[in-house]
């Protein structure tokens, strides 16, 4: 046997499940390491699907001879411009939140998760201000296209982390729920948050 | 620790199942969070899934038994192979290597209670039935036909409602598979026993966390694709479309970053499975455990940076196909050492020639034909001849059947007695086998003489000079299909009436053995402690534990 | 009698070479060759024959040596002796792979080379780019540190028979499903692709809706054709000869049926036929269109193995090619 019970003796046996008890945890979802450990995995499989997505766009835009393809109108850069300060202190603001729930003060986090939502809240429609009066549409040329898409996918993931939060908040209710010990759903929240700041970083460029 | 006391701590257990079938079989019907429920849900689910897959092909071939088209139409014909690829590749090979022996397997080899997320783990599973439907049912209403490869602008102007579904269904199967592989990188890095490092894994651990590796890099990609495929189909956008300015070679390259990966998706978990079936049949330790373990990673990265190997015709630029030719060629290095290993490993054993180490020999054996006729297309000026040819039909079974399919026989005749408490027929395994090899070299060795010759692939009519050949691989073909039946019938016999199995039929050292067959709901009565390494056969002191416990 | 074991695998190993290298030579699977390219293709093709004949009949040797020789005996329950691993022959059987797709890698490349002149093959504006580049790109160099010059290197290839004459060149196009191919030089618009025999010929290659493939398996050479992008192909027919010309990437219902001929013919044949046909390019678009686009459906037809199947006819009368397509494009010629 590779493995065996064999010479084990039933004090052995208490021992070595106890040894594993993080383990047996982790079988009723319970255990913050683990989660964490998957959502940075899942993360980076998120970012291959943006990276692919842009890589498509840099492929586009170099095999073009001209791009933006003539007749483009120009994009205007300052709402742009405060969207992405917005978005991008946003990130400090969520930080904040970790810092008071590492402390264990639950209400400020819940003050800077608030914050933070309203933040991406206001980022989500200045977005969408900007998409109503774009003179270019979904269909115009390959331009708009890969614009439309790349900022409406990363759109769609300012609108889950809000959700995100949201769902942080509405647990926070219950008191205990998060503590300085246990806050996967905080962690999960900002490292999201941080995830989709970077990605914005990448296309506004 | 004897048999008697053993079997006293089973007692001390109360949940662990009966031997046999249909304990409780309605379970398998349920949203179970079990990782052995779910692995069985894979294994029958998708073994459904090739069986129609199967008769798609016996549809394809049954038109290409004379030249002309006369048994279905040319559309129907795109639609059959299409879909025949779409569900042999996503709903049946990847799921039953990763989602059925992946997770029935990676928990017991490592010593867990079960996968890291559950939840998840049922979720992911539950995703492939509905997709799988959707695909099927894409035929009321003309499903996607431009070929598996799905390359616009065809695949933009033919069946589009079929193409929608094939597009929701490629991602929706995609998703499932990224939460898969999610979950098993986690568990094996995190959940073995503590007396286990990773040097101590079982191979086929080693193999899935390759496997998973590329599910999560490669998949995204190819969920980016169909996006944007998806967005030019209905939307009617020009991502892909040249009319609108678009690049329909983008989309082959995105389409190949994962569909490459995805090869070695296919063939990775089948290397780890006979990586652990050779030696307990040939009682003797896998020869070079830590190259056939860092293979696997490099057969991993390597699959990354090779895809154009694709597209050589496509009108790629020089440089890139020299690059990745010479990164093509190089997957020899790595796959050569797994290959000379196993032969080496069964090399001076003592084979116990039973259905799953004919698998396994066979596995080996058909695999080296795939791959050499893979590093023949590897080089650019061959592949100019060839490329959309039947030599790539040819290639293609060689490693998809001659290797996957092999290796999944192979697993299910080695792991049958843990899944379900019970045995396979031995005589009826060795039927299958033999009809199984014959039909399978007389279905695709031909095919490599056609393609070179001059037969290209997809087309559902073609010159007269090829008409004999074609018909000896259509009665190749039937042949092969009733090659399942044995299978199929000894499965059922044996799932309710087979022999009795016991923990360790085949006096297996890696620690699913360890437990009952089959292993009760969180796998081990006791947690096990690892004493030996997974492959210690032919040492003194193993012996005689092996014959205690026997 | 006993043979000492070095002795009986020497001999194995003489004859698993020489089987190997008949085999190489002797396999018959190619159509006849009748490009300078499909020659040196050929070549390529013997020599990984060769190399994976040796291959396959190593590996399928030991395994049915072990499967012979090694199969447990009856009532013997013990485990074989615990072997784990053999450095040396481990590092073998890394290095001896590795050479291997080393040196097949740089006499692909060479073949490439040869065959492609660097930029005959591709894409429009990237060979362009790389043209000048690629001349001077490390690939011999690479070739000769690689294989450190020894005798492995495939011999050097020289290009065409004939390279002062100038190519011909042919503007071939594409469309669900038919071939048309223009000769810019003389005007002339065909259905099929006539090329004189031992001149250079480049291809410039189009596609009017979806992805096209020109394969002649007889020069060996594919090229996709692609919608948006013009892709080219050169090469040198040698050898006098009716081929069939196919199209090898799936493009719709009728892809199995997308097939037409190359004729080549020696000079003075090709010349009269050019003459012939400059009469009739001199007349108006429509008719010209109108006689390839019977020709293109009559070879189709005929290569499908219809005869004169009416349905099929009709079919690629009405919808397959419209008419205006045609006229469009002879016109844009
Ligand atoms: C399980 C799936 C699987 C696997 C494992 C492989 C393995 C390989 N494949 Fe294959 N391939 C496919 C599935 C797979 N392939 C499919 C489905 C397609 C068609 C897609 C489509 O168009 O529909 C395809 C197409 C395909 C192409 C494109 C052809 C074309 O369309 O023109 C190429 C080109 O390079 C290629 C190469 C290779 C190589 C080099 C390997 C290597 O990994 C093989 C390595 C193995 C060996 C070499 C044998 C063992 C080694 C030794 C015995 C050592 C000594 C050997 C040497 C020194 C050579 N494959
Ligand atoms: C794992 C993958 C896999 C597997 C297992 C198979 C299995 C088979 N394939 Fe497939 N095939 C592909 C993957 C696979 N294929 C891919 C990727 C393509 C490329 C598609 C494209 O071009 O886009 C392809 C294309 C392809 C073609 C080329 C079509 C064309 O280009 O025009 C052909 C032609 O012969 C073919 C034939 C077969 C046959 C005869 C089998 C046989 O092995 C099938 C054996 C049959 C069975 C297993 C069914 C038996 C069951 C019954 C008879 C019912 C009995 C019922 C009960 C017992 C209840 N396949
Ligand atoms: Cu045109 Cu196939
Ligand atoms: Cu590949």
């Amino acid at each position: 046997m590779q493995g065996s019970i064999a010479d084990q003796s039933a004090l052995e046996f208490e021992h070595s499940s106890e040894a594993t008890a993080p383990i047996a945890a982790s079988h009723h979802g319970e255990h913050p390491d683990l989660r964490l450990f998957g959502f940075i995995l899942f993360l980076t499989s998120e970012s291959m699907l943006f990276l692919g997505l842009f890589v498509a766009y840099l492929t586009f835009r170099s095999v073009a001879t001209s791009w933006p393809p003539a007749g483009t109108p120009d994009l205007e850069l300052l709402l742009p411009g405060i969207n992405t300060v917005i978005l991008l202190s946003s990130s400090l603001v969520i930080h904040k939140a970790d810092d008071a729930v590492k402390a264990n003060d639950v209400p400020a986090m819940r003050r800077w998760f608030l914050i933070t939502m309203a933040m991406g809240i206001t980022f989500l429609a200045g977005q969408l201000y900007e998409y109503v009066h774009l003179e270019f549409g979904l269909k115009t040329n390959l331009f708009a296209s890969t614009f439309y898409v790349l900022t409406g996918f990363h759109g769609l993931h300012v609108m889950v982390g809000v959700i995100l939060m949201s769902i942080v908040l509405w647990r926070s209710r219950t008191p205990g729920h998060y503590s300085s010990e246990k806050h996967f759903g905080v962690e999960a929240a900002e490292i999201y948050w941080h995830f989709v700041d970077v990605i914005w970083v990448l296309l506004f460029l | 620790m004897t048999q008697a006391e053993l079997s006293d701590l089973r007692q001390l257990e109360p949940e662990a199942p009966e031997v046999g079938h249909g304990s409780n079989w309605r379970e398998y019907f349920s949203f179970s969070t079990d990782h052995k429920v779910i692995g069985i849900q894979y294994l029958v689910t998708s073994f459904v899934f090739y069986l129609i897959g199967g008769v798609l092909a016996e549809l394809v071939r049954t038109e290409l038994a004379t030249p002309q088209v006369d048994f279905v139409s040319r559309e129907t014909y795109n639609s059959l192979f299409t879909i025949h690829a779409t569900i042999m590749i996503f709903l049946w090979i990847i799921p039953t290597l990763t989602g059925g022996f992946g997770n029935f397997l990676i928990p017991l080899m490592i010593g867990a209670r079960d996968m890291a997320f559950p939840k998840l783990n049922a979720i992911a599973f539950w995703m492939i039935p509905p997709a799988g439907i959707l695909l099927m049912c894409s035929f009321f209403v003309g499903p996607a036909s431009a070929g598996w490869t799905s390359y616009p602008p065809l695949s933009l102007t033919v069946n589009k409602a079929g193409e929608a579904i094939w597009i929701l269904g490629v991602i929706v199967l995609g998703t499932s598979s990224i939460m898969a592989g999610l979950n098993f990188v986690v568990t094996i890095l995190k959940m073995r026993i503590p007396s286990m490092p990773i040097k101590k894994m079982p191979l086929f651990c080693w193999a899935m966390l390759a496997t998973s590796a590329l599910q999560l890099t490669a998949t995204p990609v190819l969920t980016g694709a169909m996006i944007l495929l998806a967005f030019d189909l209905l939307v009617g956008t020009a991502f892909f479309n040249p009319t609108g300015g678009g690049d329909p070679i983008v989309y082959q390259h995105m389409f190949w970053f994962y569909s490459h990966p995805a090869v070695y998706i296919m063939i990775l978990p089948a290397f780890g499975m006979i990586s652990e079936i050779l030696p307990v049949h040939a009682r003797k330790p896998i020869f070079g455990y830590l190259a056939i373990a860092y293979s696997s990673i490099a057969i991993s990265f390597l699959g990354l940076i090779v895809w154009a190997h694709h597209m050589f015709t496509s009108g790629t630029p020089d440089w890139l196909r020299m690059f990745f030719m010479i990164a093509t060629m190089v997957i020899a290095v790595p796959t050569g050492i797994k290959v000379f290993s196993w032969v080496a490993t069964i090399w001076g054993g003592k084979l116990r020639l039973n259905s799953a180490m004919l698998f396994a020999i066979g596995f080996v054996s058909m695999f080296v034909v795939g791959g050499l006729s893979g590093i023949m297309v590897a080089s650019v000026p061959f592949d100019i001849h060839v490329h959309d040819t039947y030599f790539i039909v040819a290639h293609l079974h060689y490693v998809l059947f001659g290797g996957s399919v092999f290796g999944i026989y192979a697993g299910f005749y080695h792991w049958f007695p843990k899944i379900t408490g019970r045995m396979l027929d031995e005589t009826w395994g060795k039927v299958h086998f033999a009809l199984t090899f014959v039909g399978f070299n007389a279905t695709f060795l031909p095919m490599h003489v056609l393609g070179l010759q001059g037969m290209n692939r997809r087309i559902a009519e073609y010159d007269p000079r090829f008409a004999g050949l074609n018909l000896f691989i259509t009665i190749g073909s039937y042949l092969l299909a009733v090659s399942t039946v044995p299978f199929v019938i000894n499965a059922i016999w044996s799932w309710s009436k087979g022999k009795v199995a016991g923990d360790n039929p085949w006096n297996a050292l890696t620690l699913e053995w360890l437990t009952s067959s089959p292993p009760p709901v969180e796998n081990f009565h006791v947690d096990p402690v690892l004493t030996t390494g997974p492959y210690d056969y032919g040492y003194e002191e193993e012996e005689e534990e092996v014959a205690l416990v026997s | 009698m006993k043979v000492p074991s070095t002795i009986t695998a020497l001999v194995v190993g003489i004859i698993l070479t020489l089987a190997s290298l008949w085999i190489g030579q002797n396999h018959g699977l190619m159509p006849v060759s009748a490009s300078v390219e499909a020659k040196k293709i050929d070549d390529l093709f013997n020599a990984m024959m060769a190399i994976s004949a040796g291959l396959f009949f190593i590996v399928q040797g030991a395994i049915l040596y072990s499967v012979f020789m090694f199969r447990k005996r009856p009532d013997d329950e013990t485990d074989a002796a615990p072997i784990e691993g053999n450095v040396p022959l481990e590092i073998l059987w890394t290095a001896v792979p590795t050479v291997i797709v080393m040196w097949l890698a740089v006499y692909s490349f060479d073949v490439y080379k040869a065959v492609d002149g660097g930029n005959a093959i591709g894409n429009n504006h990237m060979a362009h780019q790389h043209a000048p580049t690629m001349a001077s790109m490390p690939g011999s160099a690479m070739a000769a540190t690689m294989t450190g010059g020894n005798m492995f290197m495939a011999p050097p290839i020289s290009v065409g028979e004939d390279l002062t004459q100038a190519p011909l060149v042919v503007n071939v196009s594409g469309l669900q499903y038919a071939w048309i191919m223009t000769y810019p030089e003389t005007g002339i618009v065909s259905g099929e692709l006539r090329l004189p025999q031992n001149r250079p010929v480049r291809l410039n290659i189009s596609a009017n809706d979806v992805i096209h493939a020109f394969w002649v398996p007889e020069f060996r050479l594919k090229q996709d054709a692609i919608p948006g992008q013009e892709t080219h192909l050169s090469f040198t027919p040698n050898r006098v000869g009716t081929y069939p010309l196919i199209c090898a990437e799936l493009c719709g219902a009728y892809h199995g049926g997308m097939n037409t001929r190359v004729i080549v013919q020696s000079p003075e044949e090709y010349q009269a036929w050019e003459t012939s046909q400059k009469a009739v390019a001199s007349k108006d678009p429509v008719t010209v269109a109108a006689l390839i686009h019977d020709e293109a459906m009559a070879s189709q037809v005929k290569a499908m193995g219809f005869g004169t199947d009416h349905s099929v006819m009709n079919h690629l009368r009405h919808e397959a090619i419209s008419m205006t397509d045609v006229v469009q494009i002879a016109q844009s010629l």
